[in-house]
């Protein structure tokens, strides 16, 4: 009975790969949450069973979202009725919409092309059709 | 010692009983039969998501989303949270030397409320999927559907406090005086933690389940966002009870393993105290984690790193446990029958899904992985190739104690072949499928996404193979319990030496041996 020498080297073991799991995520996570100043703000409202988007220059769009490469956009995202998750997988872009709050997400863009947008919470009869896409252009200006 | 089936009896007389022994075995059964209910539905849903845009199996997704939520509803609180306590009911009280539970008219009676709960479940079918994530279930959700399944989650909450007060009375207040705590078998030390464990986790889920009963009779709104409340308070609640609950499906069947591994590697085992450590580790830690389901909601960046460092907290302890396992089969003269299959494939199985589950925890990565098919194929890694595993395992290690009867060995290796194959297959799978980024709960996907259909087809043949060898199981448990060989019972699995049963230890000092 007891422990012994093997058993401490292997929790030990186990303690440094879980402390480098931790440090290196908290670094990352820190990187990733660091929003940039000139990020522009896209409004994201979910509600059952599509997206609208609304740039900051006041032009909507409903289901599909054009955006420019090279800008960095911050979303702000909500929603209308029930607990929807904004994702656009190619992108890592993952966060809930959740009514009575405001979340947020960031990314920039640095290749054209159509890239689908899902919904990643569970949220009703078509939560499997609350697809979109988002479309990256050139910036041509 | 009482040997259940051998004699037969009438069925009333087992059902209406109250020895620890019955309950045990109408626990087992019961939660056995809501496996086989909650299997066929998993096969449905794997069967639909074959191709894409079908809809032959299943034509609608109301229907859809039901199956999954009941499935999910059934495999949790129906199949593992009853046979752990009917295993439980079994051999706690002769593992703790003492004649029956500490209250046996409470065992029955949290006996009995299972099987209600689950009409409940069964016939309001909801479509809330398990979590019943508010505003759906309250604003969103049809009725009396998600009504019934709140009165019968209710029903199976009380159930189980019931239960522990009684495990935890049984192993502290009736422990024969000649066998100190320390001493007593962990399989029992499993359930006293997962017990003591309830009793602080289920409270917050009762409560939430009322809070959201109030809210959708509309006399409330704790939850729902237009009347004031916020569904996050919702989630807090939910995981609170939730991701300690995770640790009390999980627990017992490792002290199921603890008891299987020693006798067939033929070799004691290797530190009683270190697994007594780690599962009072696991007891507590598991209430320090429940925040890693929910970093997507908006939760601030220094909230996340505390949850993460209490989620990776749980590792060492539950490595432990592995370590435990591997240094007592270490150079053991090992038997390999059916439980032991089942307790070291449980075992791979178990190490495989904690190194997926560490990097869930890891912020970053769980942006990556959150809400999609590796989730699924996560839990459900836990869920069937430990949890599930380990059961089995343990239901053909007592199968002679029970019957006085032999399995069929043959069969026996079929089932475990095609568990542990179909549950590599569909599971690993479903873990690609998260990388590919396809969301879960989802009823049909997009046909242009061709590596979504490929890496469909792969886990649904796997959910066929697992499925199919479950009728070996089924085989097994109903005509080899009647018709098979009479067991050896002083050495059902040819194990030689001084091979016991748990109950057969006499002298305190072969308990712990």
């Amino acid at each position: 009975m007891g422990h012994d020498t093997a058993e401490w080297v292997f929790v030990g073991v186990v303690i440094a790969i879980l402390v480098y799991v931790g440090v290196d995520s908290w670094v990352v996570q820190k990187e990733v949450e660091e929003v940039p100043a000139d990020a522009e703000i896209i409004k994201v409202t979910a509600q059952q069973w599509f997206w609208s988007f609304e740039h900051a220059d006041g032009t909507k769009e409903i289901s599909t979202l054009h955006l420019k490469k090279g800008h960095a956009y911050n979303f702000e995202i909500y929603s209308k009725d029930v607990m929807h998750s904004f994702n656009i997988p190619d992108w890592v872009v993952f966060e809930d919409a959740v009514p009575g709050h405001v979340n947020h997400a960031w990314f920039a863009p640095d290749q054209t092309g159509e890239f689908p947008i899902q919904c990643r919470e569970y949220c009703g009869l078509l939560h499997y059709n609350m697809r979109g896409s988002l479309i990256v252009e050139d910036d041509k200006s | 010692m009482v040997l259940e089936l051998k004699k037969p009896r009438p069925v009333w007389q087992i059902m209406f009983s109250t020895h620890h022994t019955d309950v045990g075995l109408l626990y087992t059964i019961t939660g056995l039969a809501f496996l086989f209910m909650g299997g066929v539905l998993a096969m449905m849903i794997r069967t639909h998501l074959f191709f894409p845009g079908q809809n032959v199996l299943i034509s609608d997704s109301v229907t859809f989303n039901r199956i999954f939520t009941v499935h999910g509803l059934t495999m949790l609180f129906l199949f593992a949270l009853p046979v752990a306590n009917g295993i439980g009911n079994y051999l706690v009280p002769l593992m703790v030397r003492y004649k029956d539970m500490a209250y046996p008219k409470l065992n029955a009676i949290a006996f009995w409320m299972n099987p209600i709960g689950g009409a409940l479940l069964w016939l309001g079918f909801s479509d809330t999927s398990w979590v019943s994530y508010a505003p759906y279930s309250v604003i969103r959700a049809p009725g009396p559907a998600a009504d019934m399944m709140i009165f019968g989650l209710k029903i199976l909450g009380i159930s189980s406090i019931l239960s522990s007060i009684n495990f935890i009375v049984t192993i502290l207040k009736c422990k024969h005086p000649d066998l100190p705590l320390r001493r007593v078998p962990l399989f029992a030390w499993s359930m006293m933690t997962v017990s003591l464990m309830t009793l602080v986790a289920m409270p917050s889920y009762a409560a939430a389940l009322i809070m959201l009963l109030t809210d959708r009779l509309g006399v409330s709104g704790f939850f729902n966002p237009t009347a004031g409340g916020d569904p996050i308070a919702y989630l807090h609640l939910f995981w609170f009870t939730f991701h300690p609950e995770v640790y009390i499906f999980l627990l017992p069947s490792i002290g199921m393993m603890y008891e299987i591994i020693p006798r067939f590697a033929r070799k004691p085992l290797y530190s009683q105290g270190s697994g007594v450590f780690a599962f009072v580790m696991l007891g507590l830690i598991g209430f320090a984690s429940w925040g890693h389901h929910m970093y997507s909601t908006g939760m601030d960046f220094t909230t996340k790193v505390v949850f993460m460092i209490g989620t990776l907290a749980a590792v060492p302890a539950s490595g432990m446990h592995v370590f435990n396992f591997l240094a007592t089969m270490w150079g053991g003269r090992i038997r390999f029958a059916a439980p032991m299959k089942f307790a070291v494939g449980g075992i791979a199985l178990f190490f495989s899904a904690g190194a997926g589950g560490v990097l869930n925890s890891a912020m970053p990565l769980d942006f990556i992985s959150h809400g999609t098919y590796w989730v699924v194929g996560h839990m459900h890694l836990f869920l069937t190739g430990t949890i599930a595993f380990g059961f089995v395992g343990m239901i053909y290690y007592m199968f002679p104690l029970i019957t006085g009867r032999m399995y069929s060995e043959k069969l026996a290796n079929i089932h475990f072949v095609g568990m542990l194959w179909g549950s590599v297959q569909v599971f690993f799978t479903q873990h690609l499928l998260g990388l590919e980024g396809m969301p879960r709960r989802v009823y049909d996907y997009p046909a242009e996404y061709t590596s979504w259909t490929q890496l469909n087809q792969i886990a649904t043949i796997g959910a066929w193979i697992l499925g199919a060898s479950f009728v070996a199981f089924l085989i097994n448990l109903i005509y080899y319990s009647a018709k098979g060989k009479e067991a050896n019972m002083d050495d059902p699995f040819g194990i030689g030496g001084k091979y016991y049963y748990p109950y057969q230890a006499k002298n305190p000092h072969h308990v712990g041996y």
